[in-house]
């Protein structure tokens, strides 16, 4: 079975919520580690990893730079810096915006790719532009597993529809069955 | 969008290869050239480079390493790419706000203070520093080293013209700064740029500066580096923490990135945090 390595998450309108709903149903022995990306205020303040750790029975860690990758949690890019994944541990950039956006989806899938290769699963979840539809097409490339949000439930459908259009998805499932569908993929990985 | 069946021995092979390609330019450039990148973190080295591969119209990187050893002025344009770092005056303006409150006092009761900035880039951030020490009564007794491992930038720090359509931002930084004068009495508008007044850089030393392969050359009381650290990988990290430990006075002021953290490196030890979150350390040993 596959083995995971990491998970990479994707989200900019309506991620707060979706979010939560995805981490919500992960147990808290899920070893997986999981990275995301939510669009955020460049001057965002705690509010976001706050939010998720009420939701999350794992704990929710804001990066920084260098910081080690373990299993058992979630890491979120920090407000106005991409996340980059280097095998084992994280990277922080402060180059351009792509697509508009700091922290970038693109960025953060693309590098995740690269490191974890078949190991990568990606999901990309509501949003309002076309971020992250490049990563998927790399995590694709690199042999990895990718899950895209339903856009018919989808508060932003713009996101995962083009990620439907542009990159080979290999599930596109509403909100509420994506953690449960990703418990499953790790549960068989263990087999 | 059709894609071709997945061939994890042929990638593998292709990423093998890419990092071969990557290892041989930064020797190369590192050989001729003497900049030297080999130690600057992967994830963001590889997505700059391959952003050169393209903007020069190649399509792999040992083409670009071909153009960059017998085309100097590709080489400048790779470096603009690898070491320029985009900033803002009174960046993170709460740093500025600590910086102010916790650590002006201190300063206060030194006679003479030397502060280096590393990594200045275009300077914003050294020219906001100048302001607030202005503000604070205490420039004329203050001295910045502000370097940079690119001349080109560092010009750009030197001559304090900067683009008008940056003031709106940089004006409310300045105010979420703890800024106590009117921001726009700084600079004088000429067309599309602001230019700053002169006597702010009375008190400061512009100079080249290689944190990669220089030596520390004085001693100071504050060391400013700013999101230039993420872009090194550990050993790098590890290398340049010790210059900067090796360069500050007992009881001096270290201030980094928003995101930067000393406590992955040997140096932790040396420091005590004087705000955590804004990333200001005191050394104590």
């Amino acid at each position: 079975m596959r083995q995971i390595g990491i998970i990479v998450i994707g989200t900019s309108l309506g991620g707060m919520h979706a979010l939560s709903v995805l981490l919500g149903a992960l147990p808290p022995d899920f070893d997986p580690p999981i990275a995301a990306v939510q669009h955020r205020y460049r001057f965002s303040n705690e509010s976001l990893p706050a939010y998720l750790r009420t939701k999350s029975k794992l704990p929710v860690v804001d990066v920084d730079d260098k910081l080690f990758i373990r299993p058992r949690h979630v890491y979120l890019a920090p407000a106005d810096y991409h996340l980059l994944v280097e095998r084992g541990s994280f990277d922080l950039s402060k180059d351009p915006a792509v697509k508009y956006s700091r922290p970038s989806i693109d960025v953060l899938f693309e590098s995740a790719a690269d490191a974890y290769r078949a190991q990568c699963v990606g999901v990309l979840l509501t949003g309002s532009n076309d971020d992250g539809a490049q990563g998927l097409v790399r995590i694709k490339k690199q042999g990895g597993f990718v899950i895209v949000e339903d856009p018919a439930s989808a508060e932003a459908p713009e996101m995962p529809q083009s990620g439907i259009d542009t990159a080979q998805v290999d599930r596109i499932l509403p909100l509420e069955r994506i953690g449960p569908y990703l418990v499953e993929l790790w549960r068989q990985s263990r087999t | 969008m059709s894609q071709a069946a997945f061939n994890p021995a042929a990638e593998q092979e292709k990423l093998d290869l890419e990092m071969v390609e990557i290892h041989l330019l930064t020797e190369g450039i590192y050989r001729h050239y003497g900049f030297d990148f080999r130690d600057y973190s992967l994830p963001s080295m590889r997505r700059r480079i391959w952003k050169r591969v393209y903007a020069e119209g190649l399509s792999t990187i040992s083409a670009l390493q071909e153009k960059v050893l017998h085309d100097s002025g590709c080489m400048e344009r790779l470096l603009l790419d690898l070491s320029i770092n985009t900033t803002a005056m009174f960046r993170d303006p709460t740093f500025y706000l600590a910086f102010r409150n916790k650590v002006v006092p201190i300063l206060r009761t030194y006679p003479f203070v030397r502060i280096w900035h590393a990594g200045c880039s275009t300077g914003e951030e050294v020219w906001s520093m100048a302001m607030l020490l202005t503000e604070e009564g205490i420039y004329n007794r203050c001295r910045i080293y502000a370097t940079d491992i690119n001349e080109a930038v560092l010009q750009k720090a030197k001559d304090g013209i900067f683009p008008i359509a940056s003031m709106q931002e940089n004006t409310s930084n300045y105010i979420s700064a703890g800024g106590k004068d009117t921001f726009s009495e700084y600079y004088t508008a000429r067309y599309d740029y602001a230019i700053f007044r002169p006597s702010l850089r009375e008190n400061i030393v512009f100079a080249q500066h290689n944190l990669v392969t220089d030596a520390s050359f004085n001693q100071f009381n504050v060391i400013f580096c700013r999101n230039v650290l993420i872009y090194f990988n550990n050993a790098l990290q590890e290398r340049v923490q010790q210059l900067f430990l090796n360069s500050l006075d007992n009881f001096g002021i270290l201030g980094l990135g928003r995101k930067e953290s000393i406590r992955f490196t040997s140096v932790a030890d040396s420091y005590e945090e004087i705000d955590a979150e804004e990333r200001l350390y005191r050394r104590v040993r």
